[in-house]
């Protein structure tokens, strides 16, 4: 069974509850369809479980065959800093097919981001390290396709399409109420 | 499978219709062979998809990755070029899966290659070999490792 070897941490975008017992982490590509298809999936989770459930997402662009999906991560990282990142995630994946460096400066004007300050800090060192490094604790976490998920650190194995995550959740949420 | 510690057996495979690939002419490099069932099919997709983006993480360890099934080379140009892969991938098409058997990773019921991994270093030595289930893809954290082992193993003898 894999596990993630770097545990979920103060790097990390962290959506919802940060104390929550159930912990969602999606290794995921901006411009990856099947990720497009997981996003309103995770959306539905997130509305269901509320405060019961924390979700992280890590970056694992596939650059060779998805050419913008490395610079979408870098936005939403670069978004990150003026505490926009879920709102720059968001926005990307509702609008996965036209993530060209053009369209990525428009989301980053309507989100209202300082673009000059957003396109420096696209470019910035530890940005870039921040998003190569999750690729990397990805690949040691067994990420073999994207998305792939870890709940409360161990790699799901099941069918995230459809509702079965949220029921898979729900019943280990029931499980740790018992303990 | 062949087991850690035997000499990889040699081969001299198409890796395109004019370019062929013989494994003794990769010393000096470790090689990683990842033998698959078939192009185009999901699971190798993903498996190969994930291979490509690792050339920079192989390239720190000094090793060259390798795809081996029994497809033809035709195949393999359309399926490279689709998916833009940066590896060679090996045609072990004629005689079909004769490099697979070699090296027991072959399907004898489907006649296709099973998805198998091994590590061979410097000296054409398997180092590390691992069999996953046909409809699981492996991965890359138990070849990275395996990768890592060595490189530490080399340091402390130097």
């Amino acid at each position: 069974m894999n596990q993630l070897i770097i545990p979920v941490n103060s790097f990390d975008h962290i959506f919802g509850n940060t104390t929550a017992a159930l912990e969602l982490v999606e290794y995921g590509d901006y411009e990856c369809p099947y990720c497009g298809r997981a996003y309103p999936i995770v959306k539905n989770i997130q509305q269901q479980l509320g405060r019961e459930l924390k979700f992280v997402f890590r970056n694992f662009p596939l650059r060779k065959i998805h050419p913008n999906s490395f610079m979408a991560s870098a936005a939403a990282e670069a978004a990150g800093l003026q505490d926009k990142f879920w709102e720059m995630h968001d926005i990307i994946f509702e609008n996965q097919k036209t993530l060209e460096a053009e369209n990525i400066f428009l989301f980053a004007n309507k989100l209202g981001l300082d673009i000059e300050r957003f396109k420096n800090d696209m470019q910035l060192e530890p940005l870039i390290k921040k998003v190569e490094s999750d690729f990397e604790s990805g690949l040691r976490s067994g990420v073999n396709r994207t998305p792939t998920f870890f709940i409360n650190g161990k790699k799901y194995e099941g069918d995230w399409n459809g509702g079965q995550l949220l029921q898979d959740l729900k019943s280990m949420m029931a499980d740790t109420l018992i303990i | 499978m062949l087991t850690t510690g035997t000499i990889a057996p040699d081969f001299n495979l198409y890796s395109t219709p004019d370019q062929k690939v013989k494994l003794s002419e990769l010393r000096n490099k470790k090689v990683i062979l990842a033998f698959y069932p078939a192009d185009w099919s999901p699971v190798c997709d993903d498996q190969m998809t994930l291979y490509n983006e690792m050339g920079k993480y192989f390239g720190k360890h000094d090793a060259q990755l390798v795809g081996i099934s029994v497809d033809s080379k035709w195949s393999y140009l359309a399926f490279t070029e689709h998916n833009k892969f940066h590896f060679p991938l090996l045609s072990d098409f004629e005689p079909k899966g004769e490099v697979a058997r070699l090296y027991g990773a072959f399907n004898d019921k489907t006649g296709e290659c099973l998805r198998a991994l091994y590590v061979i270093d410097e000296n054409g030595i398997i180092r590390w070999s691992y069999l996953s289930p046909v409809g699981i893809n492996p991965g890359a954290d138990g070849i990275l490792n395996a990768l890592e082992e060595l490189d530490n193993v080399k340091s402390i003898n130097q």
